[in-house]
């Protein structure tokens, strides 16, 4: 608690105290009106204070002023005990609204924490502590173990395990060596390093980090404008309400003033409207809040919002939904063994740099033993020959087979084919493709039990190839052998024709104007990465898909809880604006509605 | 030119709606957003207006808000 609230709760409490003990007074004694004048203005000065400021700046229908006509009119009418009451209850919901707000704004001053505080700067053998601004890029820092990472860099000396969690949501350390990037925010756990700083402070991921959080709040949502602009009116028209129901009444009906001030009084005490204003966007800030821990950074209330209604889903394959490198997806032998095909293809690929052998040989676990190899010869666009053990190998595309005489007998057509003949006679195949991440179906079968209705998959690569993995995947759509400048006119289709809300998930590295020109761009992966953080409207740090689903399942859960505070809250105010006109709600009664709603409405948006 | 203020002791959510709504009415003002729960304020105005409307918008916010505290 803060100086400031532990002072609010004293005087809280006091007031209380003293309301209590006059309450057990009886009614004739004199001590009665002083205990509750007392008690009044120990809780009350400060709105009292406020209002009068507030007044004379014309500002006349702001809740402290409105509470100070509340109350005073309720102690011109004798009510001594509502009065105390409505300021004492104010005062509560007030403490404990900005208990929660404190309470919240404290989730995101931990992401503050990314901040470091210096950076070790390397200088002629010195290591000289200066503030993270002032390192330029090209200079050299050195982190000790414990120690955050100040700055985007690359290290150039030492190995560690880095702490990604803050940056990524994602528990497990990640191993570093000597060439390896680094970004700022990570903690170094256990060797030093030194790294060379690549970017200046002001635009290493930590600063936009935090940019982008904190000025996530200024981007609304549609209902938290819905909310302020109902207060805009909510709170005048029952002001005026109160007003006429003081006046109008006595003077047509001839009633007694005593009933209708009394209506009136209980009108102003439910006519604040800060509660249900302030608990949406707790909501949301709770709702980016719990996005952020998970390695999801949101740019915006309104880009929650718009998650929660998707309905389309469009992805990009290489990187997204694949691997983006190469690996050996399949091997299929004719007459040997899956073991001999591949160590044969291996060792007739040992000195290929081509990204597909080098598929292939990261796929061999054991040390190719060179002398066995003889007679190797590359022939450029087909493949290679060579002798190994004796038997004469070739290794390559259909061309290189077709061209030796060698049929294959049927020709798969996912992926890359490499082909293998032994002495003339076809052996079999290794296909090697781009495959889907390990989680990628599972995260997709996630995403389709949500109900977001279509997923579509945009790719340059073959028809063949994305149809495989569509097919792997349980994509509804494809769009293949899009050119990059193509895909935003495909995007476009696909929003024309969808229904619903429609996001985009890519990379970011080439599809940023298809990032921009979906409802929603979400950047996966590649951390960091300028363009995915300026494109997107949200970005997952790590490479997980399933975080897609993570995050759809927040959007919802925090649309959810803002949708029940609107109803709930202004539900309940009607009623009771209704039940107090025709005078079957006591003051004490508008005073536990109005406090109450406002408890429960921040009690339920603590929970996105 | 689009800028960030940080702005505390702000006392309530409705108003920093009020700040937003008043400031967003100043001549020049092409866009303006107060987050009370971030404490921070954004306006987007033209560079050799922002003088002027920088003044205007802490004269509403002074108003609104005597003890609030703007910086940059």
């Amino acid at each position: 608690m803060t100086k400031a609230q532990k002072k609010h709760l004293c005087q809280i409490l006091i007031s209380a105290a003293i309301f209590t003990t006059a309450l057990f007074i009886p009614a004739a004694s004199a001590w009665r009106l002083p205990l509750f004048v007392a008690a009044y203005l120990i809780s009350g000065l400060p709105i009292l204070r406020k209002s009068f400021r507030n007044l004379l700046n014309g500002r006349i229908f702001d809740e402290n002023l409105l509470m100070t006509i509340a109350t005073l009119a309720a102690f011109a009418i004798k009510e001594y005990p509502e009065a105390v009451a409505v300021m004492l209850f104010f005062q509560i919901g007030e403490f404990f609204q900005n208990y929660a707000v404190n309470r919240s704004r404290g989730s995101i001053a931990k992401l503050m924490d990314l901040k470091p505080d210096s950076a070790n700067l390397l200088c002629d053998g010195n290591i000289i502590a200066v503030s993270p601004e002032k390192v330029a890029p090209g200079e050299i820092i050195l982190v000790r173990p414990g120690e955050k990472i100040p700055l985007d860099g690359q290290i150039i000396k030492g190995c560690s395990a880095l702490d990604t969690s803050a940056l990524t949501g994602e528990s497990l350390p990640r191993d570093v060596v000597p060439g390896n990037e680094v970004l700022s925010g990570c903690i170094n756990l256990n060797g030093v390093l030194q790294i060379k700083v690549t970017k200046e402070f002001s635009r290493s991921t930590v600063s936009r980090i935090l940019e982008l959080v904190e000025t996530a709040g200024t981007r609304k949502a549609a209902v938290e404008n819905f909310i302020t602009r109902f207060a805009r009116w909510y709170t005048p028209a029952v002001v005026i309400m109160a007003l006429l129901l003081a006046i109008l009444p006595p003077l047509l009906l001839d009633g007694a003033f005593h009933t209708w001030i009394y209506r009136a009084v209980t009108f102003l005490v439910i006519s604040c409207p800060c509660a249900l204003v302030i608990s949406i966007p707790l909501s949301f800030f709770g709702g980016i809040g719990a996005a952020s821990r998970q390695g999801i950074l949101v740019k915006g209330s309104c880009y929650l919002e718009l998650l929660s209604q998707i309905k389309c889903l469009v992805m990009d394959k290489t990187g997204t939904l694949t691997k983006g490198s190469f690996a050996v997806s399949r091997i299929i032998p004719s007459g040997i063994s899956e073991q001999e095909l591949l160590q044969t293809v291996a060792y007739a690929e040992a000195y290929s740099g081509h990204p597909v052998a080098q598929a292939v040989k990261n796929a061999w676990p054991q040390k190719i033993d060179r002398r066995r190899i003889s007679a190797l010869k590359e022939l450029p666009g087909l493949g290679v020959s060579a002798t190994i053990d004796g038997r004469s190998i070739l290794a390559g595309n259909l061309r290189l087979m077709k061209q030796n005489g060698v049929m294959p007998p049927s020709v798969p057509v996912e992926g890359t084919a490499v082909h293998l003949s032994i002495n003339g006679t076809y052996a079999g195949c290794i296909i090697v493709a781009d495959t889907p991440k390990e989680n990628a179906a599972e995260a997709l079968r996630q995403i389709k039990k949500q109900g977001i209705e279509k997923l579509i998959m945009l790719t340059g690569d073959r028809t063949e190839i994305a149809q495989n993995v569509a097919a792997e995947l349980n994509i509804d759509e494809v769009r293949a052998e899009l050119l990059p400048q193509d895909k935003v006119g495909a995007l476009e289709q696909i929003l024309q024709n969808c229904a619903g809300k429609t996001a985009f998930v890519g990379d970011g590295i080439n599809d940023a104007p298809v990032l921009a020109r979906a409802d929603l761009g979400i950047a996966m992966g590649k951390m960091g990465s300028d363009a995915a953080i300026e494109a997107a409207d949200i970005v997952i740090m790590n490479d997980d898909l399933s975080k897609i689903s993570a995050a759809v399942k927040i959007a919802r859960k925090t649309i959810d809880i803002a949708r029940q505070n609107i109803v709930f809250a202004i539900g309940v105010k009607l009623l009771v604006l209704l039940l107090g006109g025709l005078g079957f709600v006591s003051i004490w009664a508008a005073v536990f509605a109005d406090v109450g709603v406002s408890v429960i409405a921040i009690l339920n948006a603590l929970r996105a | 030119m689009r800028k960030t203020f940080k702005i505390e002791n702000l006392d309530c959510a409705n108003c920093a709606a009020e700040i937003e709504n008043t400031i967003r009415k100043i001549d020049g003002v092409a866009e303006v957003s107060v987050s009370f729960m971030t404490q921070r304020m954004i306006i987007d105005a033209a560079d050799e207006e922002f003088g002027r409307i920088m003044d205007e918008a802490l004269k509403i916010i002074r108003k609104v808000e005597p003890d609030c505290e703007v910086s940059e």
